[in-house]
């Protein structure tokens, strides 16, 4: 198993965040070590890791990093929402190949911070965030959607 | 007809203004192909042997007149004045160049049309029964809940990055039009105590590894739909195979899972979505319902002059009984002896949108056969529609019968294709014009696929065609007795296969065993079930 000290993202490498709080200031575990280590805080699921084992565990963190280690392995974006359906309020973060393409899907699974293995083009990314006004499905982002919006007007 | 609304329109505005964006950044270097790849096939752009080809969604197959006139305007400004329709009641251009993808899709999403997921490992174009809303033999018209669908499934936030593609049909009736039971998930809309749910089945598929999907829950309420879908949806995305892309669509799973274990999975998950509440409101179905009622349907006659012969087998092999009585469905073949088998140029086009125009209340579909068909046309109107049809050669009598060939662009457009399938498929029309023998044979499914990925169907076919490449040449495996309908069953190869001459002379030796050992009214189909493959083997290898 990898140390801790190996694994996980530093805040200076986190390129956008959605969050008004202080972000944690050490690394990750892997979710193995989490379920063990009853004082971790902070925890990084990769693609083939059930994000169920930590919804015990959901209260004491404060940070989830969800690793894309190729931007096609989509899991990530499953356990993303399976956390905040569970009520998972801390830091959500993305890493690895995350692309500018993946950002509006990724704050609609219930990502809010973003590190990305290549910092992305500045602009790009604004436009990217920005690119629905409005979306079909229920998701973690509880927007409203359109079929509720026709509903009201 | 469904319209859109201004959301569904900004959705698909949203959409070309967002491929412009990624077509310039590929441009200015800032995605490379890799990158850019998945992008570009979200929005139906493949690149093929000789140019990129675009595949535009047509949502169940349902189009008006004027969307239609819009495909063939897009045929004439951006490709060579032809387009080809697909066995997922898609059309496909293929001569598109990359300059001119992000104008085209912008002239689309002028009629209400768009590209978007028409490939990509994401949920594709959701396809239905080419009868809807018009056979006599369906419990509802099952496009509400195919559009339904298809909102939910556009720009799916959690299912964009599948193990692999993903194909939904919806169908509402006995009867199985739509091969149902070979997509990822099959739905069949059914009524039980006078309530009206959906049958799941899941994790069918031909490709490689052919496999009929099993019952995975018999009755829905229509109320989860989308729930019930986004749980199958996600146990494929948790646990999907993504090692190895020829094990990654969901019916690997769902055959290593056991149908029983998936299907405890789904209820479990299921009943979480249930909690979470992802369905949307109950008003909306019924706002879409609303745009699929009836057009005016007028009383007139049921009974027509059928003393022309030409005309009176065309009636008998192309039209379909209506659930209004006055009234049928008519098929427009796209399968003229020697023709390619799903392709209509754009002077064909207009002419079928101003036939829909005049005969079907504005209104037409694409079959998965790769025919077209006027959902509602009045019986009295019938001669006249016959007349035009059959002037503009596109009146040739041949629905499910050995000349409606469903073949795939094969090695003349596809990277994938290890053989060729249009000559093979325009020669066996030929032939069985020639010597007569269409109508004596009858109902006779004939599929052929230029690579195992089975985009022709051919384990589907009663009789399957599929080409190979053997040591650099052209080779042809038959396989008989297969059906993608309600009967629906896999096609066993024969033997060893056969060259493109040795193949059709194959076909026509299975067609004489047929003749010679049918029983009254039996089609190609029963007979081989009753009598098994060995008579056949035996005139083939004996």
């Amino acid at each position: 198993m990898a140390d801790a000290r190996d694994l996980g993202t530093s805040p200076d490498e986190v390129q956008f965040r959605f969050r008004d709080d202080e972000p944690v200031d050490h690394g990750t575990v892997t979710v193995d070590a989490a379920l063990e280590q009853t004082n971790a805080n902070a925890v990084r699921i990769e693609p083939g890791d059930d994000a169920r084992a930590l919804l015990p565990f959901l209260d004491r963190l404060a940070l989830v990093e969800i690793n894309f280690p190729a931007f096609g392995d989509g899991r990530g974006y499953s356990a993303a929402r399976i956390l905040r359906e569970a009520g998972y309020a801390g830091e959500l973060r993305a890493v690895g190949d995350v692309l500018v393409d993946q950002l509006s899907h990724m704050r609609r699974c219930g990502f809010d911070s973003f590190a990305p293995d290549r910092r992305l083009d500045h602009e790009d990314a604004k436009r990217a965030f920005a690119t629905w006004n409005n979306v079909y499905q229920s998701a973690a982002d509880a927007r409203r959607t359109i079929a509720e919006k026709r509903r009201e007007t | 007809m469904y319209r859109y609304d201004l959301y569904d329109q900004q959705m698909v505005d949203a959409r070309v203004a967002e491929f412009r964006d990624q077509a310039r950044r590929r441009l200015e270097g800032k995605l490379t192909e890799d990158q850019f790849k998945p992008l570009r096939l979200m929005n139906g752009l493949y690149l093929q042997l000789h140019a990129y080809m675009l595949r535009v969604a047509i949502p169940y197959g349902t189009l008006s007149s004027r969307q239609m006139e819009a495909l063939a305007d897009i045929a004439d400004k951006y490709d060579r004045g032809y387009g080809h329709f697909t066995t997922r009641q898609n059309i496909q251009y293929n001569w598109i160049r990359l300059e001119d993808a992000a104008d085209a899709l912008e002239d689309l999403s002028k009629v209400e049309m768009h590209a978007i997921q028409t490939s990509g490992n994401c949920i594709r174009n959701i396809s239905s029964d080419h009868f809807a809303g018009a056979a006599h033999d369906e419990v509802a018209d099952p496009r509400p809940y195919a559009e339904l669908l298809r909102q939910w499934s556009s720009f799916h936030p959690e299912f964009t990055y599948l193990p692999r593609k993903f194909k939904i049909a919806v169908i509402a009736s006995e009867k199985d039009r739509a091969a149902m039971r070979l997509h990822d998930i099959g739905i069949r809309i059914v009524s039980r105590d006078g309530e009206l749910g959906a049958q799941f089945y899941v994790g069918g598929g031909m490709g490689r590894t052919p496999m009929i999907a099993p019952l995975v829950r018999d009755f829905v309420p229509l109320d989860q739909l989308v729930t019930y879908a986004e749980a199958c949806l996600r146990v494929y995305n948790r646990y999907g195979r993504r090692d190895n892309k020829y094990k990654a669509r969901i019916k690997i799973l769902v055959h290593e899972l056991g149908a029983e274990e998936y299907t405890r999975q789904v209820e479990e998950e299921f009943a979480h979505l249930l909690s979470v509440g992802v369905e949307p409101p109950r008003e909306e179905l019924a706002r879409i319902a609303a745009f699929f009622a009836d057009p005016p349907f007028a009383e007139g006659a049921r009974v027509i002059d059928r003393s022309d012969p030409d005309f009176a087998l065309w009636v008998d092999r192309n039209t379909h009984r209506h659930k209004h009585d006055a009234y049928v469905s008519a098929v427009i073949s796209l399968k003229p002896v020697g023709g390619i088998p799903g392709d209509a140029t754009s002077e064909q086009m207009r002419l079928v949108a101003r036939l829909a125009r005049d005969y079907s209340f504005d209104e037409l579909r694409v079959m998965h056969t790769q025919n077209l068909l006027l959902p509602h046309v009045a019986i009295a109107d019938l001669p006249a529609l016959w007349a035009e049809l059959d002037a503009a050669g596109l009146g040739s009598p041949n629905m499910d019968t050995i000349e409606d060939i469903i073949a795939c662009p094969g090695l003349d457009y596809c990277s994938l294709a290890n053989a060729r399938s249009i000559p093979l498929a325009q020669r066996i029309s030929e032939r069985f014009a020639a010597t007569g023998r269409t109508g004596e044979l009858g109902e006779l499914k004939l599929k052929i696929s230029g690579c195992i990925n089975a985009c022709g169907h051919h384990h589907a076919g009663h009789i399957g065609i599929l080409g190979v490449d053997k040591k650099g040449t052209e080779n042809y495996q038959l396989s008989l007795g297969g059906s993608e309908a309600e009967d629906v069953a896999l096609a066993r190869i024969t033997g060893p296969g056969f060259d493109e001459d040795g193949v059709i002379a194959a076909v026509e030796k299975v067609t004489d065993v047929y003749l010679a050992a049918r029983e009254q009214g039996e089609r190609f189909l029963d007979t081989y079930r009753r009598i098994g493959m060995e008579p056949f083997k035996e005139a083939l290898y004996g």
